[in-house]
């Protein structure tokens, strides 16, 4: 997807900011209880493709906390457990920032995969810390459900990642 | 000496890695959160402040979104009440002329209980009051099921209260603060509610698990459960009341048996919060525990020391389940006797068996089922009732009644004459755990 207006500079409310700001309100705005033909909206993570191109777009001291805060918002409105959803966003944002070299000039597909990957890596902690926490394992096809709802957001990371990718040239 | 000279000044901590120190060191405030948050108190303090602080501001904003949605749903519902006025009105005259032959039948039965309780002298529950609220947020997630109601602590809510929609059971209240109040669904993958089969009485914990359709476990018995059974919420341990709808149990694709939940069948915009304290919030425990225990039979032996009577009760018991029996044997019961289900089922064994008997009463639809079932009021009664549904089990069944009779008689199991006593003994020794299996 091609930038507007070309690559941005980092500053970090552009980058860290707003992104986490939107994907908040999108969280927000699916919280409605709204039921379609009987049938409830889903609960994508949209917090996933802002973490997801943070790693990529560079390491930084910022990032992990703004992770941590986002993840907490989750527990918070949603009602899980408090530090469940920090962990379950750390730990593709770590595996990410660790697989940066290997990301590297990948084309647009393949970045899709390891962001279903990421999902994964998130849905996988959540599901054997609830398991763990409630010693009851949770419903995989919601699990899987919740997973395809979120892997189908990574169109909003790709926007991410063009717009700052290149900002930092250290880190191209 | 100069900058360029200082091998300090050469030193640049590179970018990469104060990223995963920093890193590293929030997953481990991460991990640390996670293992300290605790919400299995359901109070308040355990729900924590951060949490109601979060609710309260949450309930306006949530009100916010979804207003668009409630607005859009009345207008939808005016139009087609516009254009199907005429045959709605057709089916609204059909439903009248059917209820009013429930209403003559309603209004008989409502004599025939009454003058059932005056002869008998029924202790019956005082109605529950209710706090109406609306649903403003909704998280559906695989690890979380709650939503957010509109009314908190200025109505009387308090954790542990049932949540009803117009169909049956949502859930129950696990924080509060004022103008909010999360309701935990029973769709929750940490939601354990104790229910039973309306047809046969079987009991059963209703276990989420994140899907549409909570699973039943710990359920005993041979067939106790058909699809379409009627699920209603047991009663035991005192969290719900008796006898509330929670839904029709069906096979599930994975071969266990899961429920259609009631509330389900329309959007779940407003509830009743059923302001219900249980058996152990009314009852005055300092006072119970004051009370002197009670004097010693006149005439009655000693009881032998512990020791003595738990190898021999341990020896009898063998011989007496037969091959066959089923009864001492059954997977289920293995399942049933678990810790996991020792929560809710510890608050009902504690309970007197006069305080079910008052929770049996507690609708015209719970003293229904009380009138067709009397012999549940006691645990051993009840588990011969339900023994006696198993044509097989005719020895069975013959059992808990003797171990009824021990409890009566707890002088004769210590005489050391009586070839039948350490069975006895046995009986009366495991007689706490009765209650659980009622």
């Amino acid at each position: 997807m091609a930038s507007r207006g070309g690559a941005q500079p980092l500053t970090p409310w552009r980058w860290l900011g707003l992104p986490a700001l939107q994907a908040a309100g999108m969280t927000l705005l699916f919280l409605a209880p709204l039921r379609f033909w009987g049938y409830g909206l889903p609960e994508p993570v949209f917090a996933l493709p802002v973490v997801f191109a943070w790693a990529v777009i560079r390491p930084s001291m910022l990032a992990p906390m703004g992770v941590m805060v986002l993840g907490l918002f989750l527990d918070l409105v949603w009602g899980s457990p408090t530090g469940l959803w920090p962990v379950c966003l750390l730990l593709p944002y770590g595996m990410v920032l660790a697989g940066r070299g290997m990301l590297a000039g990948q084309g647009r597909l393949m970045m899709w995969v390891w962001f279903g990957a990421a999902t994964a890596v998130a849905l996988g902690a959540g599901y054997i810390f609830t398991m763990f926490d409630t010693q009851n394992a949770p419903d995989p096809l919601t699990v899987g459900y919740q997973f395809l709802a979120t892997v189908i957001l990574y169109p909003f990371a790709d926007r991410l990642i063009e717009r700052f990718e290149d900002a930092d040239v250290r880190f191209r | 000496m100069s900058l360029r000279d200082n091998p300090l000044g050469e030193l640049k901590v590179p970018l990469t890695w104060t990223a995963g120190i920093v890193f590293i060191v929030v997953l481990i405030a991460s991990v640390a959160i996670l293992l300290t948050d605790r919400r299995e108190g359901f109070d308040t303090d355990a729900y924590g402040h951060p949490r109601t602080l979060s609710d309260k501001v949450m309930a306006p904003v949530g009100e916010v979104l979804s207003a668009p949605g409630r607005w859009t749903g009345a207008g939808v519902d005016s139009v087609k009440g516009y254009f199907f006025a005429v045959s709605e009105n057709q089916r609204l005259k059909a439903e009248l002329k059917d209820m009013r032959q429930w209403r003559d039948v309603a209004i008989a039965l409502r004599d025939t209980n009454e003058r059932y309780q005056t002869l008998l002298g029924l202790k019956t529950d005082p109605p529950i009051p209710m706090a109406t609220a609306r649903i403003v947020t909704d998280s559906r997630g695989p690890f979380a099921n709650s939503r957010l109601a509109d009314a908190g602590s200025e109505k009387g809510i308090l954790p542990g209260n049932p949540v009803m929609s117009e169909n049956g059971l949502v859930g129950r209240i696990v924080g509060v603060t004022e103008g909010a109040s999360r309701v935990l669904l029973l769709t929750d993958v940490a939601s354990r509610t104790p229910v039973m089969i309306d047809r046969t009485n079987a009991r059963a914990i209703l276990t989420g698990d994140g899907g549409p359709n909570p699973q039943l476990a710990y359920l005993r018995g041979l067939d106790p459960v058909k699809n379409g059974d009627r699920v209603l919420t047991s009663g035991d341990g005192g969290v719900f009341p008796r006898g509330l709808p929670v839904g029709v149990a069906v096979k599930g694709l994975d071969g266990r048996w899961r429920v259609v939940l009631a509330s389900d069948r329309a959007p779940v915009d407003y509830v009743r919060i059923l302001l219900f304290q249980d058996f152990t919030q009314l009852v005055n425990r300092a006072g119970l525990d004051r009370a002197p225990p009670p004097p010693p039979t006149p005439g009655a032996s000693t009881l032998p020391p512990p020791e003595a009577v738990a190898p021999a009760a341990t020896g009898a018991a063998k011989p007496a389940a037969k091959p066959g029996d089923g009864s001492a044997t059954k997977p289920d019961d293995k399942a049933a006797a678990t810790p996991a289900k020792s929560s809710t089922d510890k608050a009902a064994a504690d309970k007197p068996a006069a305080s079910k008997a008052a929770t049996a009463d507690k609708k015209p639809s719970e003293g229904k089922a009380a009138e067709k079932k009397p012999a549940e009021k006691t645990p051993a009664a009840a588990k011969a009732t339900a023994t006696d549904k198993k044509p097989a089990d005719g020895k069975t069944a013959a059992k808990p009644s003797a171990s009824a009779a021990s409890t009566q008689k707890p002088t004769d199991a210590k005489k050391p004459t009586d070839a039948k006593k350490p069975t006895d003994a046995k009986a009366h020794a495991t007689k706490p755990a009765e209650p659980v299996h009622g």
